[in-house]
């Protein structure tokens, strides 16, 4: 399996397409031309002004593979994501795809027999791969913090949240117990939960599912971290609560700053969520585009297929899963499909085409 | 045996006698004992009062949607429906007689059941064939080889082969497992099928073909559907009819195209609007509703949604339960309707 070379994407390219441009429409027409001019890029640029701001999270090219008994896994083949300080970035996919090990990648937390076998995790410049574990406990909590999907699975039972959201800003802050308490009362109420004096005192089985969240993510974001990941952090909520947590998630972001990955396997979460969305499909991303142009102008073929599969009263009476949206590929590229007419995985690393401006399309060169 | 009793709702037509329809029926769990001591124990014994006073009715044919968030009770009455979960108040009634007086054969023939997850819902140790042809046997229906031919048909009516036959539920994959699962509930050519949340357990990809799976069996099998789901967006594209729930009370009922495109319910509209939408430019900043769902146990006095309700008209809302009221083709539970004749509100007033 070699790596393809990749082209860089010259300034002049970068200059011929500035800002977001027009809206879908026109561009679908532009593409079904063939003559799109296609830049091939290495880099992923950070929509929206972001010429000057250094990004703050940066991966390149990384593969996570599991070697397991029955084989190799290649659950992560390729993966490049740039992440600006207080974006909103959401990862969608299917189950299988990769979401929630990017996650993991990111958290120095990959599971046995998991390994990384290569690319790069930039924090503010900093390489996190192969940190020992004594250096991640000092990025975890206080650069960057997890929100689980289950809440109440992912807190102790037999410690008081107390306990729990003090530790936490103990090893972050450094701070000492009292004014942990202190801290920890503050980021309760800022998280929105009534009475905070007494839910210190809580275990998490005396709370409910939406108030569990809410715990969850003051023990996330009372380290300060500028980069929080939420895996799935509604997917076990109502409708109603979900509502509650992702407001409260958007909240804190515009508050506090700090910049959010957020997975879900809810298109609707991420398109009401999210600035830029990537859409995964078996370890690679397929498709990454600012919110709006990815839903009014999906490209790749998974993509289109996934959103032929939403249900919407709309749709009344036509049938949903086939996708009726067919765009050309750039011109001399195929889509990168990753299952081959076999049934296998494909090992070929895809390029990232950019089909208009913030819009990359996983490709391979025909 | 069979009483016939002025409960029946109003709404319901009655011509086309094949028909599966919940009278007034109550489910509620009661609560023994709160402690070791006996004399901690209450003195009158709570319950959860999972479904209060619901009617609701399936033609042949016909597709009801039940949405509602977890603990509205649309699990307990949709096995209340199939007499896995006895109504302690009021009946279930197929085509005028109460299920409780049918034989559990005779009953089970005409309505099965198909169950929220394919991972838990199928015995492990037993082949798809055999998981399917079961109902067959124990209601003696053919011999060995018919039964084997009337499991592979519907094996293939379901979307999997012949091969698949031997196989056991581990060797499939979870939308595989739920076409097993309908194939089971189907073999015994049933007139209703109560479906749990059929596709919550499944990825969006797989869930189109179930759907449409379902769609077409309903169609040539003139199935009387009752779709559970929390999912809206779903139900929207699925259902004929819709019954949303809140706190164990149906709080409107309906065509689901009204009331989609004209939700009167606070709770239906508050519902909808939580749902979050899959299109370009969703991204909106709307009040989610307030507060959380409060317990089954202690249901608030008056409308069980007062709590959170935005649009709280008085003190009528804290003390009187409203009655059901027809109001633009549909049945509606609020006080905000209870007052002489309303012209309908326009479109998205409440959204």
């Amino acid at each position: 399996m070699t790596r393809q070379p990749r082209a860089i994407s010259s300034p002049v390219d970068n200059a011929l397409t500035p800002g977001l441009g027009p809206g879908g429409s026109s561009l679908m027409s532009h593409l079904l031309n063939e003559n799109v001019q296609v830049h091939r890029v290495t880099s992923i640029q950070i929509p929206e002004n972001s010429a000057a701001a250094a990004p703050l999270l940066q991966i390149r090219g990384l593969r996570l593979h599991f070697h397991t008994k029955t084989g190799l896994v290649r659950a992560l083949e390729g993966i490049d994501i740039d992440l600006a300080p207080g974006e909103c970035l959401g990862i969608v996919g299917e189950t299988g795809s990769g979401k929630s090990m990017t996650a993991r990648a990111i958290m120095g937390l990959v599971p046995h027999p998991g390994s990384i076998e290569g690319g790069s995790i930039k924090l503010e410049g900093q390489e996190l791969i192969k940190l020992s574990q004594k250096e991640w406990r000092k990025i975890r909590g206080r650069q960057i913090s997890m929100v689980f999907q289950e809440a109440k699975r992912a807190l102790n039972p037999v410690s008081t949240i107390g306990n729990q959201i003090i530790e936490a800003a103990v090893q972050a802050q450094g701070v000492s117990r009292a004014r942990a308490k202190e801290l920890g009362i503050s980021t309760l109420a800022k998280v929105g939960l009534p009475d905070p004096a007494r839910i210190m005192d809580s275990y998490s089985f005396e709370l409910s599912g939406g108030m569990a969240q809410r715990v969850m993510i003051a023990i996330a974001i009372v380290g300060g971290s500028k980069l929080i990941i939420a895996d799935e952090p509604t997917s076990a909520l109502d409708v109603s609560i979900q509502a509650q947590i992702l407001r409260l998630l958007r909240d804190l972001r515009r508050d506090l700053g700090s910049a959010l990955i957020l997975i879900t396997h809810d298109l609707g979460v991420a398109a009401e969520n999210c600035d830029r969305i990537a859409v995964m499909y078996l370890g690679q991303i397929v498709e990454m585009a600012p919110a709006q142009m990815l839903f009014g102008n999906p490209v790749h073929p998974y993509t289109c297929s996934l959103m032929a599969s939403l249900p919407s009263a709309a749709d009344r009476g036509k049938p949903i899963g086939r996708a009726t949206r067919h765009v050309p590929p750039p011109a001399g590229y195929r889509y990168s499909t990753r299952r081959l007419p076999d049934g296998s995985i494909s090992p070929e690393i895809s390029h990232m085409i950019e089909v208009e401006p913030g819009h990359f399309v996983a490709c391979l060169p025909e | 045996m069979i009483i016939q009793t002025s409960a029946a709702p109003a709404a319901a037509t009655m011509q086309d006698d094949e028909v599966l329809e919940a009278r007034n029926v109550s489910v509620s769990f009661p609560i023994r004992g709160q402690g070791i001591w006996p004399l901690n124990r209450q003195r009158e014994i709570p319950a959860v009062r999972a479904v209060q006073s619901v009617n609701l009715s399936v033609r042949r044919g016909e597709m009801v949607g039940i949405a509602g968030e977890s603990g509205c009770g649309k699990s307990t009455l949709a096995r209340a429906f199939v007499r896995l979960q006895p109504a302690t108040g009021g009946s279930v009634t197929l085509s005028g007689t109460p299920i409780d007086n049918l034989p559990a054969l005779e009953l089970r023939e005409q309505v099965q059941m198909v169950f929220q997850d394919p991972y838990n819902s199928l015995n492990p140790r037993r082949t798809a064939g055999s998981i399917i042809m079961e109902s067959l046997v124990v209601h003696n229906r053919g011999t060995s080889a018919e039964r084997r031919r009337l499991a592979v048909q519907m094996l293939e009516r379901v979307g999997l082969t012949e091969a698949h036959f031997d196989r056991y539920p581990h060797e499939f994959s979870g939308g595989q497992r739920q076409r097993i699962a309908i194939a089971r509930a189907l073999i015994l050519d049933p007139k209703f099928l109560v479906l749990d949340e059929p596709t919550s357990a499944l990825d969006v990809s797989v869930q189109a073909k179930i759907i449409a799976l379902i769609e077409d069996l309903r169609r040539h099998l003139r199935l009387g559907c009752l779709f559970i789901s929390h999912d809206l967006n779903l139900i929207g594209y699925l259902v004929d009819r819709l019954a949303v729930m809140y706190l164990g009370r149906i709080v409107e009922t309906g065509p689901v195209e009204r009331i989609f495109a004209n939700p009167l319910h606070p709770y239906t509209a508050a519902l909808m609007a939580a749902t979050p939408k899959p299109v370009a430019g969703a991204q909106t900043d709307r009040a989610p509703l307030e507060g959380e769902i409060p317990s089954n146990v202690r249901v608030p006095k008056g409308c069980p949604f007062h709590t959170r309700c935005t649009k709280r008209i008085g003190a009528i809302c804290d003390t009187v339960l409203p009655a059901p009221r027809m109001v633009d083709d549909r049945e509606v539970r609020c006080h905000l309707y209870n007052e002489a004749p309303i012209a309908p509100a326009p479109n998205g007033a409440l959204a």
